[in-house]
């Protein structure tokens, strides 16, 4: 396979990604291969990137396909005679670890106790091009594991094991501040730097494992687990940490876009009623004769939004996006009330002011009064509540939102009150974050309110909630 | 692309020239700018506030030898703001004189037909003509650089004006006829990606996003731009502003906040970069107060 086959297989890849390239990108690409050639991996990773993903958004799935489609290198990989003078002296076995199974087990403890030596030093440094190479021989080391004839696997856990970048950290603090630097700011700070400095090594590990996975099973294989979900369509139901943190960080760019997005729209409509008085003074201009008609500014219609929304832990990340999303949205709005329920109702307004939006959730789960009987999901007593101690909450202005995957642990519905409360609001909707098609199975209530409500919406990912708040807002 | 030849030799040669104007850049910068240059393609850069997306264009201006000619985007540019417009006040002047000129001669038809002809080839000639920075940087002979500044600002109708003027670099006025570059400028727009530009706009463009540098290249321009600050307090100023990035703000510091802050712990000359130091000088790089609450309590700085 020659390298412009492999570039269109590449932009393949991408729009197997959801990556959208066109034709006309990919000959850009080819042309600008042509003006800085194939021998700088870096630079061929520029202007790929120059010519074909241009969102931010794709960044990621750009890069992982990059890694697979141009490795760095093959198997176990070339020493490059310059340096091969340090890098061979450091690591004894380094001859034979290509098939780790071959060493006895002291060899490989004495292999592993070197390679974690020298990780620490490249930790300490921050040398990215160590710690690349270390991640290389790493996984070749330790990463393998035999399955069935002729046929190797390799695994980041394997490999995360036998290096546990963490327990170094302790090591690298040490070697990194002075006495007198300890409990201070500075430690704060190198505590921060190490911890980015190993999860850039864990992702280089982990990089390293995928392309060695892509030689033996080929690319196709890894290529749909490699790619992770672009950040909009991240299942909120089974989002990591790290992508919650993530999207929390998307709130404000999101919030703006959609606002910019709703004036343009805003503009581009009629214009009010005619402003007589302007229109006058306007066709003085003209002899009296009114050429142009003035017209008072349209005034938007700003709803009011109370947003009801389930905060037991399964579906709690998703409010809590929800939740901040609104805030930060709550210009377009003419008043924002949220409440949280577990098994009871309360009223969670004052935290959307709080200062930090980030430990909102946590606020809510210890101050507010959410639970009442065990701490488990109950729509109906929730709604209850709601209806009893909150009345003038819902009025003929108010879009009534309800956020959660009623899941209901079998419990009485009231779907009575519900159905009285949604005859109130101006509108009501429901958005779930389960898929469609998981809805009525088992203990989910969805049958029972959908029917109620205007609408219930999936919402399983930021894509789909960005539609349903541009629908909702008015323009 | 005429004649001209290329601006840069090769990718270092871009980094070389533009480290000469005091803009240091990564690896991705210089092949993006000089695919831009050797494709003759437009070069989008996006990326949050104060990351040196202008700063990039002028460097480029400055390394090239070319003149800098901005249009700057907001809402409610129109054609008239950012291609040409008649003088239409000096029309209005030239055709009175020539009426009040052509009132003696009143009654000869003929003469009055040849001499209205006459004021509208007049009046629609190059002296009426007021040239925008579109119209301004096709026409020049010499190198120009133009900088379209957030046009993430601008209306959406703006992007098709751009998108016709970007494809052919040529321009279509009815009276005068179609004017063609006949020296491609280098273009540059900036985006914050306050809304998606459009995708037809985005495929012209050779895309780069600029993004908050890494910890080593921050140092070396905080080193550059404010050279009397000790290598040591740049590097822990630079660490700093990291971990005040890796927090959940409403607004992370930009490199231009960085340097502002080594230049307010030099003027008050600070030498070390110690919690008191931190807590009465964050009101640079933090500037919303919910941000520097949350950074003072993440960072204990409190305690003290």
């Amino acid at each position: 396979m020659n390298l412009l086959d492999r570039t269109v297989e590449f932009t393949a890849a991408l729009r197997r990604a959801n990556v959208p390239v066109s034709s006309a990108e990919t000959v850009d690409a080819a042309r600008a291969v042509g003006a800085i050639g194939w021998a700088d991996r870096d630079a061929l990773r520029a202007a790929f990137a120059a010519t074909m993903c241009k969102r931010p958004l794709y960044r990621s799935a750009f890069d992982s396909l990059f890694d697979l489609y141009f490795p760095p290198r093959i198997g176990d990989g070339v020493v490059l005679p310059d340096e091969g003078g340090p890098a061979g002296e450091q690591q004894p076995g380094e001859q034979r670890n290509g098939d780790p199974s071959e060493l006895t087990p002291q060899e490989i403890e004495a292999l592993r106790r070197a390679m974690r030596d020298q990780l620490r030093d490249a930790l300490l440094d921050g040398d990215d091009e160590k710690l690349r190479d270390l991640a290389r021989r790493s996984v070749s080391a330790f990463g393998a594991a035999q399955n069935g004839p002729g046929q190797r696997s390799y695994f980041i856990y394997r490999v995360l094991r036998a290096m546990s970048p963490e327990t170094l950290i302790a090591d690298l603090l040490a070697a990194m501040l002075g006495d007198d630097d300890r409990g201070g700011l500075e430690e704060r700070i190198a505590r921060q730097t190490i911890a980015d400095r190993i999860r850039a090594f864990e992702e280089m590990i982990s990089s390293e494992v995928r392309r060695r996975m892509a030689e033996e099973r080929g690319i196709e294989a890894v290529e749909r687990t490699a790619v992770k979900p672009l950040a909009d369509q991240v299942d909120f139901l089974r989002a990591s940490q790290r992508d919650l943190v993530e999207l929390r960080r998307q709130v404000y760019p999101l919030a703006r876009r959609l606002a910019t997005r709703l004036t343009a729209r805003r503009r581009l409509g009629r214009a009010g009623r005619l402003d007589f008085r302007r229109t006058v003074r306007a066709s003085l201009a003209t002899g009296g004769v009114p050429i142009e008609t003035k017209h008072r500014p349209h005034k938007p219609h700003k709803p009011e939004l109370v947003v009801l929304c389930d905060v037991s832990g399964s579906v709690s990340s998703f409010a809590h996006f929800t939740l901040m999303l609104t805030h930060a949205l709550r210009e377009q709005f003419s008043k924002v009330r949220a409440f949280a329920f577990i098994d009871t109702t309360d009223e969670v307004t004052r935290f959307l002011r709080g200062l930090e939006l980030g430990d909102m959730m946590a606020r809510i789960a210890s101050e507010a009064d959410l639970v009442w009987f065990d701490g488990h999901s109950d729509y109906g007593h929730a709604i209850e509540v709601f209806a009893e101690k909150y009345p003038d909450a819902v009025g003929p202005r108010t879009s009534l939102l309800v956020l959660g995957d009623a899941r209901n642990n079998y419990r009485a519905t009231s779907a009575a009150v519900f159905r009285r409360l949604c005859g109130q609001a101006r509108h009501s909707y429901w958005l779930n974050p389960e898929p469609r098609s998981y809805w009525g199975s088992g203990d989910s209530a969805t049958t029972a309110y959908a029917d109620l409500v205007d609408e219930m919406v999936e919402c399983r990912n930021v894509e789909q909630l960005q539609h349903f708040i541009e629908r909702l807002l008015p323009t | 692309m005429s004649l001209q030849g290329y601006a840069f030799a090769d990718v270092a040669d871009v980094r070389e020239r533009l480290r000469e104007t005091g803009y240091l850049a990564d690896e991705a910068i210089a092949t993006t700018v000089f695919l831009a240059d050797r494709l003759g393609k437009p070069l989008l850069v996006e990326g949050p506030a104060g990351v040196g997306k202008t700063e990039l264009a002028k460097s480029l201006a400055a390394a090239v030898g070319a003149e800098l000619i901005r249009l700057q985007c907001y809402e409610g540019l129109d054609e008239a703001r950012a291609l040409y417009e008649w003088n239409y006040k000096k029309q209005l002047l030239r055709i009175q004189s020539a009426s009040g000129a052509t009132g003696e001669a009143a009654g000869d038809a003929a003469a009055g037909t040849a001499s209205w002809q006459q004021t509208h080839d007049d009046i629609f000639s190059e002296e009426f003509l007021l040239s925008r920075p579109l119209l301004t940087a096709i026409r020049r002979d010499d190198p120009t650089v133009l900088l379209i500044d957030e046009t993430d600002k601008a209306d959406v109708e703006v992007e098709g004006l751009l998108l016709e003027v970007l494809s052919d670099f040529q321009v279509t006025i009815p009276e005068l006829g179609t004017v063609k570059a006949t020296r491609r400028p280098f273009v540059i727009l900036t985006s914050n990606a306050t809304r998606e530009l459009s995708e037809a706009l985005k495929r012209r463009c050779l895309y780069l996003n600029l993004d908050y540098p890494s910890a080593a290249r921050e140092k070396e321009i905080v080193l550059a731009r404010v050279p009397e600050l000790p290598e040591k307090m740049a590097e822990s100023l630079v660490r700093i502003v990291r971990a005040l990035r890796a927090m959940e703000l409403k607004k992370a510091p930009s490199i231009a906040e960085t340097i502002d802050w080594g230049q307010t712990v030099l003027a008050l000359g600070f030498d070390t970069m110690d919690d008191a130091a931190v807590t009465s000088t964050l009101g640079v790089v933090l500037k919303h107060a919910s941000d520097q609450a949350r950074a003072i309590s993440q960072l204990k700085l409190g305690a003290n």
